[in-house]
């Protein structure tokens, strides 16, 4: 009777690597953490979309959750989600844009037919800051705390769904910190 | 007949797939063939973030040729291979290695193949002790009777 039951070994073997692939069919490949989350706010030196002539620090964390959105005139998502990002500036959130891989005159452009949620958007033409944040892919969102720790990372699109699931609990959560 | 017109048109598919891909990726060049070599080893082994499963030296996306403009911007400053791993990984993490590292995460990973090989001799192990143990076994009494009874019947017929 032990000898039938260790036959059983292979097939309950085959069951559990079944079910470990079988959940990794529904798994979403580019949903992954960002590396940077848990990190401080990586340092840069830009200048504002609006004006050249002023520029801004990692210091423009301080002492409030902000909410900062890469986006680009080039990406279409971004202008879906522009929406999203209004309402959540109406609802109080602080955001600042980085206007990523773009030029001044698109990016504005883009920001009169669209509406403009930021409080500041930081110019980054090159994708510096966007490569020191480990963007991929605009839309790409980063949740900071008021000490300018990334605390949360949401990649592609904020859809209407995700303000209220995810996005507002997550400022709320940092803000009772 | 599709069959033999792929074949025929094969050479042309490839001569287009060829030009496609030198027409997206930058053909880089180091004065220093050492220089050369780590670039071309590099990027073969980074994963593009954007991509499913490309490495950076075969993606046209443009977070890949920004990798491999920061691989090279590095290893022309003097910077060690493990160096540029660790600054791709600071950002994009893991994720863009195809070498993982033995970590406190990945070490199933990498502990899991050397685990089925001792799980498997050992059963090879005890397979060969139980066969061997059953040969050298006497028979019982009734086995040792219907053998004889089996080998008596045998020899009258």
């Amino acid at each position: 009777m032990r000898r039938r039951l260790l036959l059983l070994i292979p097939l309950a073997l085959f069951a559990v690597l079944a079910v470990f692939l079988y959940r990794g069919l529904a798994l979403d490949p580019s949903g992954r953490d960002s590396a940077l989350i848990g990190h401080a706010f990586p340092a840069f030196d830009l200048a504002t979309l609006d004006d050249p002539s002023v520029r801004h620090d990692a210091a423009l964390f301080d002492g409030r959750v902000t909410l900062v959105n890469v986006w680009g005139a080039w990406c279409p998502t971004c202008r879906e989600e522009m929406p999203q990002l209004l309402e959540l500036a109406r609802r109080g959130v602080h955001l600042v844009g980085v206007d990523y891989k773009d030029t001044r005159d698109k990016g504005r452009a883009f920001l009169d037919e669209f509406g403009d949620p930021f409080a500041v958007n930081l110019f980054d033409p090159d994708g510096d800051l966007g490569f020191d944040l480990g963007v991929y892919g605009a839309p790409e969102s980063f949740l900071v705390d008021r000490d300018g720790v990334i605390r949360y990372h949401h990649t592609g699109y904020i859809t209407p769904a995700d303000v209220e699931q995810s996005i507002l609990p997550q400022v709320e959560q940092w803000r009772a910190q | 007949m599709a069959r033999a017109m792929i074949l025929r048109l094969w050479p042309a598919l490839l001569l287009g797939v060829a030009l496609a891909a030198s027409a997206a990726i930058e053909v880089r060049h180091f004065d220093d063939p050492a220089l050369q070599r780590r670039y071309a080893t590099l990027t073969h082994e980074l994963r593009c973030p954007k991509c499913q499963n490309q490495s950076i030296a075969e993606s046209d996306s443009p977070i890949a040729a920004d990798m491999r403009d920061k691989v090279a911007e590095r290893l022309e400053a003097g910077r060690s291979d493990a160096a540029i791993r660790d600054f791709l990984v600071r950002r994009f993490g893991e994720y863009v290695l195809y070498d993982p590292r033995l970590t406190t995460r990945t070490w199933l990973l990498w502990g899991l193949p050397a685990a089925l090989v001792v799980l498997g001799a050992l059963v090879v192990a005890l397979i060969v002790r139980s066969r061997r143990r059953g040969a050298n076994r006497a028979l019982s009494a009734d086995e040792r009777a219907r053998l004889d009874e089996l080998t008596r019947r045998e020899e009258r017929s």
